[in-house]
């Protein structure tokens, strides 16, 4: 039976090119304002699920994600780099789930996806930057994590062996499938779109989708099933329903400060050992440094 | 985070030609490969569809990956280990790229693993390559080779070796020797058959020769005794059977992660491409054409590099109080600059257009009988190619070199210091008017077509599209020019006096490259007028370079080339 990969990926505003209207005055982001793209650390870890695929060769990588419609787009761009398959996890009833409640409803959809061998997903995404769905899913389906991972490194008998990334080194870390991996942005950069799957999977598309698409589009998807996407809802999922959306997330945005960085006070440092031994001094009191 | 396809609006200019739709119609040849390959298009739209996406992967490994490592490829360069190539660091990450992206064999058909594509968006990639890395751009245009294959190579050769170029294999054409550079009929090397093994042989050595130690290289060799063209054959060598070895490397000026290598072969193992003796007079001429035509595009990628560097550097560049921009003699640098590049860039992409045509009808002919309809158009574009592609190549590896050294020239000081990519550039494009056939011979090429009146025909075909009332001034400038065009070239030839004629080649030949390249840029501006500027710009510096070079000839006579001879 083929190893079976997951990959979680997420589609985020690019808070990389921030200007002053990224954020509306209601304190949640403009999404408008802001292009959407494939978070990049999920690109990181969808690398690592490929280079797993690679050693293994028999080996299938799913791509999930959970969004508005239009974050299929995400599921393409893996599909255009190597992933397999995708499967979109789209309910308007998900609208609003903090990290507890969105990892909630994505063990969800990995255990609807079981058998697997591997979780994969990126450490952190650029608009939340909290770190925690990847640690929640692996809890919620009792399995084994590693976080920061950077290098897969391979497999001893049935381990995975990967090479995480520390503040202060590096650790090497095996276990046992199934497990969880999130995978740090100093792990190797995605590969490149490889143009004959752009070609093949340019017309990939979900339910959602499809009910726009032109005629001739529904009958080519008829006879290429490959290029259907699968749709996942609260239903399909069977999912209690109290526990998604704002009443699933017990975090709440109490408010929110636009925060301008203004130079206060400055001290003027001669060239002196003396001063500059009180500055280094200073900044590792401060813990600027150190 | 650049996409050097995205971020050129000329491109998608260029690609969006009317007569696209023919050209991929017959490509596709009513797109019957949809049945069996998965990525094939369904339709015309799909199909430009397809190239569109194709060249933004390309423009973003140019942009994101080429482009950062360009210079420090240029710093160290393939190194010689063991008598075989080692890549330099950045080449070999760009190599995988392309490698994953299955970039490689754009052109040949799906059943051989390639992409099918046509020449324009083929060429284009080159264009998009060259300028983050014009060194690197030989190694991508190499694989023009397995066209050659395609081509002319039996049914034996292409099941065997055209599958490798989309896994990955990288290519050479082994042509040029130590004493056959220019003149490629002097070829030494030698190939013999051995009957017993059944096999071909090759003993000998080749100089300057790009990529040398690629997988697949096609050798130019010596199968009959005598020093004439028709005694030479053409072989494909397999690097996997380890018989040649890398002499050395040369050290350049430019181009530096291009290595070029000398090579010697010893009783290497050969088979051989076509039939016997066609290897020089059929085989390499057709290579050096699709050749002369990636030069082309290497001297367009140069162009728009360089251009690009200098108007950055003019923006930011402040004297006297203000942005160097600001002064005449620099925005008039910069607008010529401008100007050359389009009028290089429209050149190459209608050489390629007919290119394409010749090639798509000529490959059509071998599964069924052309039209006579079909097969007057199939000579009608072999004509063309052989008439556009010699002032091509002339006038883009001139032009990109003009470009360079007026960017390096707005970077003052600055520019001549390793700080900015320009002085690589600027040595870049050195190699461009040397190579595939220098400038001299480009005009040797070309003036066949003044005397035969060819490119007067060509330009009397543009003199009768209608353009818009706005453009009407600049086409009764080239109307008018035509005039002279042909007056001229009937003294010099009524001089009957071969030395003359070619003592004035290049001249003639730069007045009908000046009409043709006008009469594209005014074509250009028809169908979007913001090629307005250009198309004025250039027209009238073609009027002054014309009248400049008329007046040389009219005020020469014969009896003054004594004054010349060395």
């Amino acid at each position: 039976m083929s190893y079976k990969i997951l990959v979680l990926a997420k589609q985020v505003p690019d808070t990389r090119n921030v200007g002053k209207d990224a954020m509306k005055s209601d304190g949640t982001v403009n999404r408008a304002a802001l292009p959407a793209i494939f978070n990049p650390e999920d690109l990181n870890a969808l690398e690592f699920a490929l280079r797993v695929k690679d050693k293994k060769g028999d080996a299938e990588v799913i791509i999930i994600t959970m969004g508005p419609p239009r974050a299929a787009d995400i599921i393409r761009e893996g599909m255009y780099r190597g992933a397999d398959k995708g499967v979109l996890i789209t309910d308007r009833k998900f609208a609003g789930s903090d990290t507890l409640a969105t990892s909630y409803a994505i063990s969800l959809a990995v255990k609807k996806l079981a058998p697997f061998d591997m979780v994969v997903a990126g450490r952190q995404a650029i608009d939340g930057d909290t770190a925690q769905v990847g640690p929640q899913v692996a809890e919620k389906l009792n399995i084994p994590q590693i976080t920061y991972a950077e290098e897969f490194i391979g497999f001893s008998g049935k381990k995975i062996q990967v090479k995480r990334r520390l503040e202060r080194g590096i650790e090497i870390l095996e276990a046992e499938g199934p497990v969880l991996i999130t995978v740090h942005s100093s792990a190797a950069n995605c590969r490149v779109r490889n143009a004959k799957r752009v070609m093949k999977y340019k017309y990939a598309r979900t339910e959602i989708e499809l009910q726009e698409a032109a005629e001739d589009y529904i009958e080519m998807l008829e006879n290429r099933p490959y290029l259907q996407i699968k749709q996942w809802s609260v239903t399909d999922l069977n999912a209690d329903v109290s526990l998604l959306g704002l009443s699933g997330s017990p975090t709440k945005v109490k408010k929110i400060e636009s925060v301008v960085f203004t130079q206060k006070n400055s001290t003027t440092l001669s060239s002196s050992d003396s001063d500059i031994n009180k500055l280094i001094k200073s900044l590792i009191s401060s813990h600027v440094i150190g | 985070m650049a996409n050097y396809y995205n971020n050129n609006e000329h491109l998608q200019f260029h690609l969006e030609h009317p007569m696209m739709k023919k050209i991929v119609e017959l490509k596709e040849n009513n797109f019957s490969d949809k049945h069996e390959f998965d990525y094939a298009p369904i339709d015309f739209e799909d199909t430009m569809d397809n190239y569109n996406k194709v060249l933004e992967i390309i423009g973003e490994i140019s942009g994101e990956i080429m482009a950062n490592n360009a210079e420090e490829v240029d710093r160290t360069g393939a190194t010689l280990v063991d008598n075989h190539v080692v890549y330099a660091k950045g080449t070999q990450e760009n190599i995988d790229a392309i490698i994953q992206a299955k970039l490689f064999g754009m052109s040949l058909p799906r059943k051989y693993g390639g992409l099918n594509f046509s020449m324009v968006p083929y060429v284009m990639a080159a264009e998009i390559v060259s300028r983050a890395d014009a060194g690197f751009a030989n190694i991508w245009g190499l694989q023009d080779c397995a066209e050659t294959i395609n081509d002319f190579g039996s049914q034996e050769l292409k099941d065997k070796y055209l599958p490798l170029f989309n896994e990955g294999a990288t290519a050479a054409m082994d042509l040029t020797e130590p004493d056959a550079g220019s003149d490629l009929q002097a070829v030494q090397l030698k190939a013999h058959y051995d009957q017993e093994k059944g096999k071909w042989f090759l003993n000998g050595v080749k100089r300057f020769i790009t990529n040398g130690d690629a997988d697949i290289s096609l050798v130019l060799a010596r199968t009959e005794s005598g020093k004439d063209a028709r005694g030479l054959s053409l072989f494909i060598y397999n690097k996997a059977d380890d018989k040649m070895i890398v002499r050395r490397i040369e050290n350049k000026l430019g181009i530096k992660g291009s290595p070029t290598c000398e090579l010697v072969f010893k009783n290497a193992p050969a088979e051989i491409v076509g039939d016997p003796k066609f290897g020089l007079i059929k085989y390499v001429m057709s290579l050096m054409n699709s050749a002369r035509l990636g030069v082309g595009a290497q001297a367009v990628g140069l162009a728009e590099a360089a251009y690009g560097e200098a108007i950055k550097y003019a923006k930011e560049r402040e004297q006297f109080g203000k942005p160097i921009i600001k002064f005449p003699a620099i925005f008039e640098m910069l607008s010529n600059m401008r100007a050359k590049t389009d009028a290089i860039r429209s050149m190459l992409y209608e050489t390629a257009r007919f290119v394409d045509m010749y090639k798509i009808y000529d490959n059509i002919s071998k599964t069924r009988k052309l039209s006579s309809e079909e097969r007057k158009e199939m000579k009608s574009y072999q004509r063309l190619s052989d008439l556009y592609t010699p002032l091509l190549k002339l006038f883009a590896s001139e032009y990109s070199n003009e470009i360079a050294y007026d960017s390096l020239q707005i970077h003052g000081g600055t520019g001549y210091m390793k700080d900015f990519p320009i002085e690589r550039i600027f040595r870049d494009a050195r190699i461009t008017n040397i190579y595939e056939g220098t400038s001299q011979l480009q005009v040797v090429a070309a003036i066949r077509g003044i005397g035969n009146k060819s490119y007067l025909k060509m330009i009397k075909e543009y003199e009768n599209i209608e353009v818009a009332p706005e453009l009407e001034y600049l086409k009764k400038i080239l109307v008018k020019l035509t005039r002279h065009f042909a007056n001229i070239s009937i003294t010099v030839y009524n001089e009957d006096d071969n030395e003359y004629v070619d003592f004035h080649a290049r001249r003639l030949v730069e007045i009908a490259g000046y009409l043709i390249i006008g009469y594209l840029l005014l074509l250009d501006a028809n169908r979007d007028i913001k090629y307005k500027k250009s198309a004025d710009i250039f027209i009238k510096y073609g009027r002054a370079n014309i009248t400049k070079n008329i007046s040389y000839i009219n005020n020469f006579s014969l009896r003054d080339i004594s004054d010349f001879k060395m």
